[in-house]
């Protein structure tokens, strides 16, 4: 009986633990952002709407004095103008995606109907092992291959084809900048909306593919006007995904991007930074400013890529998960 | 012999003509957008052989043993400091993120109500989908400066298993829910407790899946830089094993700092830690694949 009762008491002990321990990613999530939003508040009342307006991070004096300014004290001359991290982050995910989804959209469905067997799962294994690569890595490459290649071939010839295009002409420089920003996050993105999407191709029911082969339609067809617009929600929930995950990506793009400061891209070859990349490279400021109003600065600037990612994911998953749920793979983050 | 009608004729051969050429138009199209396709994928695929082969073949000529047991001097030396540090944080986060992730997974497959699984599972994604630079940040605000821990182990560790957290959960709640209904039955009906029916019948269908989850958010955690660079600090020595108050090299670190100085002895260094992150992630899911096709991910789902 004694035995039966303390049975119980495990029961109800272990539940009870587990049932703590499944509220930890909402927890955290919360915290996550309470912390950094707390973290930001002093930047926002210093800032204000400046924060998003302007295109000076100065950060100020500081061997200096200190001023009061709103309230709040910061070093002298201080602003905090966050405009070109976020017109960096917007560009060279936009570049990316530009790139990424179609090269996703035929990778998976290559993967979906071309091949099987062993075949299928060598690609699906390679897909996945570029998810699994870090990040560093991918900089590395850029910084090696990628940014030389764009410096010396493929920045000189789209400024020579496209070159009359606005944004697309100009010297390509050393490569370091916002076309070799857009190609490295694309390429760390494609496994990511690949997995999505072919998973998606794969759920398409079997019968409206041969109702279409049955009317006589070839397998591109098919593709084009029968697979493609079932899955058309998750597909554009699977783009979401994937440009979510390119705006937070921190590494690649502060390896190749050529850390800009204080101005807007000029061109398709200008250095540039994200906000993610920023946040990473101010590190030495946010430990000397004797006022910590820096590293309020990078808490807001944290808190924004925090809410603009957020907020991409919420709308992914919501498109994603309504047209059905894909299985996940392992070794891919989706 | 008779004379066809002009009309009929025109008729009769442009009809054939068109339809003749609609079907080879729509083959070309076929042939040329499947041709595209498969340079997509031959695209990604060949990015990420040169990806490989770029970091082998520097990796390789740039790599010495002895880099294993020497640890950094300035830009040159030996990784031996980076190499244990970035098996001590990942110690760290896997014993915090192991039992709270399975745990948390087993609770939303076995006992939640299906709201509450549906409502954490769909945040535990939102979660994984948070930039881990912003991760280090909030660790860096919450625990480096707010409770006084400095650059510590620990507070990397901790931001390790905020990353970590969502593939475990995820993995463990997946292959769990994979386990037939008929399994738990079964142990019910021999009277045990539904942690009893848990620990010792239904998690062994699962082994796998978890294991799999494991390894893949190890595989992770080993190649993430962004969140450690305001947890973490940096060493030059060998980890001392204290959690706070005491900085920790890693080995992204050296990949990401030494190939921005201007010495040949800072980039062997930085390829000999890419090619050994490389090497040591490749393995790990090469593994995870070979696990996934032998247990197949979990039992049948009915």
């Amino acid at each position: 009986m004694s035995r039966g009762r303390a049975s119980r008491w495990v029961d109800i002990g272990f539940r009870g633990t587990a049932a703590v321990c499944s509220a930890m990613p909402l927890v955290l999530l919360a915290a996550i952002l309470a912390v950094v939003v707390a973290g930001s508040l002093p930047s926002i009342r210093y800032m204000g709407w400046q924060f998003i307006t302007g295109i000076t991070w100065n950060l100020g004096n500081l061997y200096g004095a200190i001023s009061v300014h709103g309230g709040v004290r910061a070093p002298a001359g201080a602003s905090y103008g966050a405009l070109v991290f976020l017109v960096g982050t917007l560009a060279s995910s936009a570049i990316a995606l530009v790139i990424a989804v179609p090269v996703s959209v035929l990778t998976a469905a290559v993967l979906a109907y071309q091949v099987r067997g062993p075949l299928q799962s060598l690609l699906s294994l390679l897909v996945e092992l570029l998810a699994g690569i870090p990040s560093v890595v991918f900089g590395l490459w850029g910084i090696l291959v990628l940014a030389p290649w764009v410096g010396r071939q493929l920045g000189p010839g789209i400024a020579h084809v496209l070159g009359w295009v606005p944004f697309l002409g100009g010297a390509a420089g050393t490569g370091l900048g916002l076309l070799s920003s857009g190609l490295v996050l694309a390429l760390m993105i494609i496994p990511i909306i690949t997995a999505a999407v072919r998973d998606l191709l794969m759920q398409v029911p079997r019968l409206y593919r041969e109702g279409g082969f049955g009317l006589g339609l070839t397998s591109w067809e098919v593709l084009r006007h029968v697979c493609l617009p079932i899955v058309r929600e998750g597909l554009i929930g699977a783009v979401a995904l994937g440009w979510g995950r390119a705006m937070g990506e921190t590494m690649a793009v502060l390896m190749v991007g050529g850390s800009a400061l204080n101005q807007l891209p000029e061109n398709l070859y200008s250095p540039i930074s994200t906000m993610a990349a920023v946040i990473a490279n101010q590190l030495d400021s946010a430990l000397t400013d004797a006022s910590h109003m820096a590293v309020h600065a990078l808490a807001e600037l944290a808190a924004l890529l925090l809410v603009l990612t957020v907020a991409t994911n919420l709308v992914a998953r919501l498109l994603v998960n309504r047209v059905g749920r894909s299985t996940t793979v392992p070794g891919v983050r989706v | 012999m008779s004379v066809k009608s002009p009309e009929t004729a025109v008729v009769f051969s442009t009809g054939k003509e068109q339809s003749v050429g609609l079907a080879r138009r729509r083959r070309l199209s076929s042939f040329f957008g499947w041709g595209l396709a498969w340079a997509c994928a031959g695209l990604v695929v060949g990015a990420l052989v040169d990806l490989l082969v770029t970091i082998i073949i520097k990796g390789v000529t740039s790599f010495r043993w002895d880099m294993l047991t020497t640890v950094t001097h300035g830009v040159a030396g030996g990784l031996q400091n980076a190499i244990l540090g970035t098996l001590w944080l990942v110690c760290i986060a896997i014993v915090i993120a192991a039992p709270v992730g399975i745990l948390g997974g087993v609770y939303l497959a076995e006992f939640a109500r299906t709201s509450w699984a549906r409502a954490v599972r769909f945040w535990t994604e939102v979660l994984s989908g948070v930039p881990s630079i912003v991760v280090g940040y909030f660790v860096y605000l919450l625990l480096v400066l707010g409770l006084g821990w400095g650059f510590s182990a620990l507070a990397a560790g901790i931001a390790l298993v905020i990353i970590m957290l969502p593939y475990i959960v995820t993995s463990t709640d997946s292959t769990l829910r994979q386990v037939p209904w008929s399994l738990r039955e079964g142990a019910w009906a021999l009277g045990l407790t539904r942690f009893q029916a848990v620990s010792r019948v239904v998690w062994r269908p699962a082994a796998g899946g978890i294991a799999t989850g494991l390894l893949t958010s190890i595989a992770v955690a080993l190649g993430e830089t962004a969140p450690l660079l305001y947890t973490a600090g940096w060493s030059a020595y060998n980890p001392d094993w204290r959690l706070t108050h005491s900085q920790v090299g890693y080995l992204t670190y050296v990949v990401w700092t030494y190939i921005e100085q201007p010495y040949p002895e800072a980039h062997a260094l930085a390829y000999s830690a890419a090619f050994l992150l490389l090497v040591v992630i490749v393995c790990i899911h090469v593994l995870v694949r070979i696990l996934v096709r032998r247990w197949g991910g979990g039992a049948p789902a009915h």
